[in-house]
């Protein structure tokens, strides 16, 4: 297939523009045995399944994104982690992915091809495949360039059972490493800030740690990527469901000077910020050194730490701040707004 | 971090709060403030931020009590404004840019949020000069930027449009909303529900009009005032300056920002103002009512970057708030949030109703998070 010059509404007309791109180029990418067989539906052996869990993970995840590519990653890489990741936190060993395409006609191929590159590269590296799909293409306006749609099956082991409710007064509060990164690389890459920051998406499988994580303690209490609204909606969720508070420390919080420079001039807190490969994890207190100790052995976890506590109260999450003061981080009633002066 | 972190120490922030109880619980200054605590003003809405994110209130003397001033200039834009926003906004052909804590404040008919939803071209910028590119690049589209704030923002909306003079750009505007603090600070000083014993200056304003434009407050009114930057411990190095002068009876301008605010201000961005901007007679502010001398025009000689005339709008167009909102007393400093029968039910940061509500450094959002933080504590 030539991979110059753009898509056309012909590659989704079902003709033979169509089946060059979805089979040359797309199932040429992702090949493996399931999606081989050429039917309308991937068929998964069941056996397969029921003998490593008892029940069945399923998930799915949209991907708009502007820019589509930015330093660190692009949308395909997200599509396959997020999905990934929101799996992994469920306990789940993910196994297999669909992915829909929206594609707005005028999109370079070679952007495309790109991004299909990274997305097997990411799942290659999560160790799933995708085994089902379907494109899409709209006329100019009718969508962002690109839009994707990953739906994911993982099967959990009997016993995990992470969940927001389950807070406890005592728990301890871990995340895998640097926070807001992913949020801030983004408005850094629009380019509108003229900024001149080093900073790049964190965008990573997390399943691999989930893993170590459960093999230290299988009794998590709660597990959540921490993707948009960052750490402080997450935390709120649990504080909100677990009716409890979590109490912070503002200086063990791991936050890049890149990113803490970039919040200070614009007004924005971190904790908001989107991450794309960081997990919350609320774990027994006794349980939280292997916890930590079995994360920083893993490339994702090895910035690993504890970040605060829970404790007795009705659902706030409190920032103890370095300066000696209380605040709470409450959830944002919107988006993020840059202030004025 | 650099530059950030010298200034948020908590060993010395503990030595000037310990100075500032000394101070507070000298004679004459206790004996007096028995009776009623001492009331100190902070202007700008960067410092009530600071208040809030720091906890800063929590740790000064019982008899010294904050009142947030109106210097955040998203709360005091009336709603009328805001509608003659939305209204150039769905004119055709025209892109809106804005700051973004702009996008959000409720008009009688919608946000300016809620107008690009609707299908108006509203963009958030960050600078006046993000939008003069996007006049550059579409030619035939009409760009306006809503020119909105004290002084701080009043250099870089007046420098984008002498350049925009300079480059002959016939497809830009500015909607211009700007307003000056010493006009702003005399309502208040005139107010007779009003009892303050001083002044917090904010730091940015006076970066750009430098010291002498207070010395009025001094002379005429007999506050002391101090000028300080946005840090917490620039905050606490300033109360206990001004908690000082009040002890020691004196009543004077000082300048705990020097390292930013030179005592002439910023001279070329002085200059820029007066070029492009003059006062207008009387402008409307939200819960301040009219002021005279405090809102800014765009002078004859650069009409044609005026939005106001540009699009038509009449000028100084009135709206009242609810009658059961009380905004006005909360700007004024008169009225505490919660005293306000809205407040935390039909007005929260979900659904808010007045302005104070929307932004960050209003106060009805900084008590609502700080009210739950106080209940926790009680409960415990």
């Amino acid at each position: 297939m030539n991979l110059t010059g753009s898509i056309t509404l012909a590659h989704g007309s079902g003709g033979r523009a169509m089946h060059q791109l979805v089979d040359d180029l797309i199932r040429q990418t992702f090949t493996n045995p399931l999606l081989a067989e050429g039917e309308d539906q991937a068929r998964i052996p069941l056996a397969e399944l029921t003998a490593t869990g008892d029940r069945l993970a399923f998930t799915t995840d949209s991907y708009v994104v502007t820019p589509l590519e930015f330093p660190g990653g692009n949308i395909g890489t997200l599509a396959i982690n997020g999905t990934v990741n929101d799996l992994a936190v469920g306990g789940a060993t993910p196994l297999y992915l669909s992915c829909g395409f929206i594609i707005e006609e005028g999109l370079e191929l070679a952007t495309f091809v790109r991004i299909l590159q990274a997305m097997k590269l990411a799942a290659d590296e999560a160790g799933v495949q995708i085994v089902t799909g379907d494109t899409k293409v709209v006329q100019r306006g009718g969508a962002d360039r690109l839009f994707i749609n990953t739906a994911g099956v993982g099967v959990i082991p009997a016993g995990f059972n992470p969940s927001a409710g389950r807070a406890q007064p005592g728990d301890v509060v871990i995340v895998n490493g640097w926070l807001g990164d992913h949020g801030a690389a983004i408005l850094n890459a629009r380019g509108d800030l003229a900024l001149d920051a080093d900073i790049e998406t964190d965008c990573a499988p997390l399943n691999r740690l989930v893993d170590a994580m459960f093999t230290a303690c299988p009794d998590i209490h709660c597990l959540r990527d921490a993707t948009r609204g960052g750490l402080a909606t997450v935390l709120n969720e649990f504080a909100e469901r677990s009716g409890v508070d979590f109490m912070l420390k503002e200086e063990h919080l791991p936050i890049r000077t890149p990113v803490r420079g970039m919040c200070e001039i614009l007004g924005l807190d971190p904790l908001y910020l989107a991450n794309e490969g960081k997990l919350v994890a609320v774990v027994p207190a006794d349980a939280a050194q292997a916890v930590l100790d079995a994360m920083k052995r893993i490339p994702e976890g090895c910035d690993a730490c504890i970040i605060g506590a829970v404790v007795e109260g009705g659902g706030h999450v409190i920032l103890q701040t370095a300066f000696g003061g209380e605040r709470i981080v409450d959830m944002l009633p919107g988006e993020q707004l840059p202030r004025i002066c | 971090m650099k530059y950030i972190d010298e200034f948020r120490d908590p060993a010395k922030a503990r030595k000037l709060v310990d100075e500032i109880h000394k101070l507070a619980a000298t004679e004459p200054l206790a004996e007096r403030s028995r009776s009623q605590p001492l009331q100190i003003m902070e202007f700008c809405g960067g410092h009530t931020h600071t208040l809030f994110k720091y906890g800063i209130e929590s740790m000064l003397p019982a008899n010294i009590e904050m009142v947030h001033g109106p210097g955040c200039p998203v709360c005091v834009l009336p709603m009328a404004r805001v509608d003659d926003c939305v209204a150039i906004a769905e004119q055709p052909g025209v892109i809106f840019t804005t700051f973004g804590d702009a996008m959000r404040v409720p008009g009688t008919r919608k946000s300016l949020l809620q107008a690009k939803a609707d299908g108006c071209d509203v963009r958030m910028v960050y600078s006046p000069m993000d939008a003069l590119a996007l006049a550059r690049k579409h030619s035939d589209r009409e760009v306006v930027f809503f020119a909105l704030g004290f002084e701080t923002t009043m250099p870089s909306t007046a420098l984008t449009l002498l350049q925009a003079h300079r480059e002959g750009l016939k497809n830009f505007s500015l909607f211009c909303n700007h307003i000056t603090t010493p006009a702003t600070m005399r309502a208040i000083l005139t107010d007779p529900d009003l009892k303050l014993d001083g002044f917090l200056a904010p730091g940015h304003v006076s970066m750009v009009i430098g010291t002498q434009p207070y010395d009025f407050v001094t002379r005429d009114y007999h506050k002391p005032l101090v000028i300080t930057g946005f840090e917490p411990l620039d905050i606490l190095q300033a109360m206990w300056m001004l908690v000082k002068q009040i002890a020691e009876g004196r009543c004077e301008v000082e300048n705990q920002y020097a390292r930013i605010v030179p005592q002439a201000g910023n001279v070329a961005g002085l200059k820029a103002i007066h070029e492009v901007y003059e006062t207008r007679e009387h402008s409307e502010f939200r819960g301040l009512g009219n002021i005279g001398d405090a809102g800014i025009q765009i002078r004859e000689a650069y009409v044609a970057y005026d939005a106001e005339k540009k699009f038509g709008l009449q000028a100084a167009a009135s709206s009242h708030d609810p009658e059961h909102l009380k905004c006005a007393e909360v700007l004024r400093g008169v009225m505490k949030p919660w005293e306000c029968p809205a407040f935390g039910k039909e007005c929260n940061p979900q659904t808010p109703l007045g302005a104070l509500m929307v932004s960050p450094e209003g106060s009805c959002a900084a008590y609502y998070a700080y009210g739950k933080l106080a209940k926790r504590k009680e409960a415990v």
